[in-house]
C-alpha cells in the first residue's frame, strides 16, 4: 500500500501544474495548427478544409518581414555576444568580491517594464530629443539626421533589451572554469592568447549557447522594438502576426505565420546546436 | 605585467560603460517623472517638481491598469508558485517514467516565442468563444510562469540531502508531517525565489497579455496604448516606484542572506 503510494507521489505532485500546461500550452498549439488549415472569415465562421493556402499566401506576402526578422534577430544576437562577452569575462575573472554587485547592476533593467524601457529609448533618441537636440543645435549633425525609423534603431533596441540574458549564462560558464586549469595551461608554456583561445573560449561555449537560446528567439519574434523604434519601414514578422490576429482577425493567416515562425526558430536552434556539436541541447538549456 | 594591468583596467571601464548603457533609459524615465510640464507632452525639460508624485492616481484608467497588474501578479505568484513548486519537487526528488517528457514540455514552454504562445492561447479562446479579460490574462500568466518556478525549485531540491527526510520517517513522521516540518522548510528559499520570479514575469509581461486581454488593461498595455499620444508623467512616477521597490527587495534579500551566512 505504502509502496503504491510512493510510486504515485511524483504523479500526484505533477498533476495540477501539468494539467494547466496541457490545457493552456499544449492543446492551444494543436488548436492553432488546426486553425491555420481552416478557411472562412470572421463573420461567417471557419471550417477545417486542409487549406494549405494560408501558408503559401502568408509566406509569399510577408516574405520580406520573415527574412528581416531572421536577419535582425541574428545580427542583434551576434552584437550581444560581442558586447557581452568581455563584460562576462571581466566580472567572472576580475570581479573579485563585488561580482554579485556587478550582476545586480546588469539586471537593473528588468525592474522596469520592457515596453517602458523601449519607449524611454524612443524618447531619448527622438529627432529633437535629449541626444539629437543638443547635437543639432551645436551643428554637429545635419538637421535632417535621425536615428529612429532605421534598422539600426531596431537592432540596437533588440540588443539592448536582451543583453542581460546573454551576459548571465556566459558569466556562469566562465565563472565555473577552475583557475587551476588556467595555471596548468601557463605551466605548459601557453601564451595568454593561447590560453584564452584554447582553454577559456571552448569552456565558455555552453554559456554562449544558452545565451543565444535565450536571446535569439525573443529577438526574432519581437514586435515591440520594431513598432516603437522602427517606424513603418522596419516591420518584423511579429508585427504582422499581431496585426493579423488582433486587428484584421484573419486567424488562418495569422496562425499559419505563427507556425512558420515557430518552425523556423526550431530549425534554427537545432541546426545551430548541430553545427556547434552540442549533443545535449536540452541538458544545456535546462540548466 | 604592466600591459595586463592596463588591459584589466580597460575592461573594467568597458564594463561600467555597458552598465551605463543598460541603465540610461531608466535614468531618463526617473528624471522625467520630476519634470514640471504643463501641457499634454512630457518631452522637454521644464524644471524640477514633485507634483506628479502628488497627482499619481489622477488618471483613473491608468490607476485601474496598475491595480489590475498588481492583482494579476500576486495571483500568478500564488498559483504558479504552488503548481510550479510541486512540479519542481517531483522532478528534483523522484525518478519516474515520464519525467523526460515533462522536462521537454517545460523546456518548450520556456524557450517558446512569446508571440507564438500568446497567439495559440488566443486561438483556443477564440475557438471556444471564451470571453477575454482579467481571467484569461491570469490563465496565461500562470501558464508561462509555471515552468520558470518549477526549474528554480528543481535546482534547489537537487542540492538537498534526502537523508533528512528518511530520518524523519524513521522517527515515525507521516508523509504529510515530513513534508511540512522537513521538506518544505528546506526547499522554501527555492519556492520563494520561484514565486518572486513569477511575480516579476507577470507584472512585466506585454506580448502574451496583449493577445489575451480583450478590453482589460494592465500597466504595460496602458503604456503601449498611450505611446502614440504621449505618456503622462504619472507613468514615469509609477515606473520609478516599481523600480525602487524592486531595488529595495533585492538589497534587503542580499543583506538577509549575508547576515544568515555570517551567523
Amino acid at each position: 500500500m505504502s509502496r503504491l503510494r510512493a510510486a504515485l507521489t511524483p504523479y500526484l505532485l505533477l498533476f495540477p501544474g501539468t494539467l494547466w500546461l496541457a490545457i493552456f500550452f499544449v492543446v492551444p498549439t494543436v488548436v492553432m495548427l488546426s486553425l491555420s488549415l481552416q478557411s472562412g472569415d470572421v463573420v461567417n465562421g471557419y471550417a477545417f478544409t486542409f487549406n494549405w493556402h494560408s501558408y503559401v499566401d502568408g509566406i509569399s506576402t510577408y516574405h520580406d518581414q520573415i527574412v528581416r526578422s531572421l536577419v535582425y534577430g541574428l545580427v542583434s544576437t551576434v552584437i550581444q555576444i560581442v558586447i557581452g562577452f568581455p563584460v562576462a569575462y571581466w566580472i567572472a575573472f576580475k570581479g573579485g568580491t563585488r561580482k554579485s554587485i556587478y550582476l545586480f547592476l546588469l539586471l537593473l533593467p528588468f525592474l522596469v517594464s520592457f515596453v517602458l524601457r523601449t519607449i524611454s529609448w524612443q524618447f531619448f533618441l527622438s529627432d529633437n530629443g535629449l541626444l539629437l537636440g543638443p547635437l543639432k543645435s551645436l551643428g554637429l549633425v545635419p538637421q535632417d539626421f535621425h536615428i529612429l525609423a532605421t534598422s539600426a534603431a531596431v537592432i540596437g533596441g533588440l540588443a539592448y533589451n536582451f543583453l542581460p540574458f546573454m551576459i548571465l549564462p556566459m558569466y556562469v560558464a566562465l565563472e565555473r572554469i577552475d583557475p587551476r586549469v588556467l595555471e596548468a595551461a601557463q605551466d605548459l608554456y601557453a601564451s595568454k592568447a593561447q590560453t584564452f583561445l584554447r582553454v577559456v573560449l571552448p569552456l565558455s561555449l555552453p554559456g554562449v549557447f544558452a545565451g543565444v537560446l535565450m536571446t535569439f528567439v525573443p529577438a526574432t519574434s519581437d514586435y515591440v522594438n520594431a513598432s516603437v523604434l522602427g517606424g513603418t519601414s522596419n516591420t518584423m514578422i511579429g508585427n504582422v502576426i499581431q496585426n493579423q490576429f488582433l486587428v484584421n482577425q484573419d486567424y488562418p493567416t495569422a496562425s499559419a505565420l505563427s507556425f512558420t515562425l515557430m518552425a523556423l526558430l526550431l530549425v534554427g536552434i537545432f541546426a545551430y546546436a548541430k553545427a556547434l556539436g552540442t549533443e545535449d541541447v536540452l541538458e544545456v538549456a535546462a540548466r | 605585467m604592466k600591459g595586463g594591468l592596463l588591459r584589466g583596467r580597460g575592461l573594467q571601464i568597458y564594463t561600467w560603460l555597458v552598465i551605463a548603457w543598460l541603465v540610461l533609459p531608466i535614468a531618463v524615465m526617473i528624471l522625467f517623472g520630476f519634470n514640471d510640464t504643463h501641457g499634454r507632452y512630457n518631452t522637454a525639460w521644464q524644471g524640477f517638481t514633485f507634483k506628479w508624485y502628488g497627482k499619481l492616481f489622477e488618471i483613473g484608467d491608468l490607476t485601474q491598469a496598475l491595480v489590475n497588474s498588481l492583482l494579476i501578479a500576486v495571483l500568478t505568484m500564488l498559483i504558479a508558485g504552488v503548481l510550479g513548486s510541486l512540479i519542481g519537487l517531483a522532478l528534483g526528488r523522484y525518478r519516474f517514467r515520464g519525467s523526460g517528457a515533462m522536462n521537454l514540455v517545460m523546456f518548450a514552454a520556456i524557450s517558446c516565442a512569446e508571440i507564438v504562445m500568446g497567439a495559440s492561447l488566443l486561438s483556443l479562446f477564440v475557438t471556444l468563444a471564451v470571453p477575454l479579460g482579467f481571467w484569461t490574462i491570469l490563465i496565461s500568466h500562470v501558464m508561462f510562469s509555471i515552468s520558470f518556478v518549477a526549474v528554480t525549485v528543481r535546482a534547489r531540491v537537487m542540492t538537498l540531502d534526502s537523508s533528512l527526510e528518511e530520518a524523519a520517517r524513521d522517527l515515525g513522521a507521516g508523509p504529510w508531517t515530513t513534508f511540512r516540518l522537513v521538506t518544505l522548510p528546506m526547499i522554501f528559499p527555492g519556492v520563494l525565489a520561484g514565486s518572486m520570479l513569477a511575480f516579476a514575469l507577470s507584472i512585466d509581461d506585454f506580448v502574451i497579455t496583449n493577445f489575451n486581454s480583450g478590453g482589460t488593461m494592465t500597466f504595460p498595455l496602458w503604456i503601449w496604448g498611450a505611446t502614440r499620444v504621449g505618456l503622462p508623467p504619472q507613468v514615469n512616477v509609477m515606473g520609478t516606484l516599481i523600480f525602487a521597490a524592486g531595488v529595495l527587495i533585492a538589497v534587503a534579500n542580499a543583506l538577509l542572506a549575508r547576515r544568515r551566512a555570517n551567523a
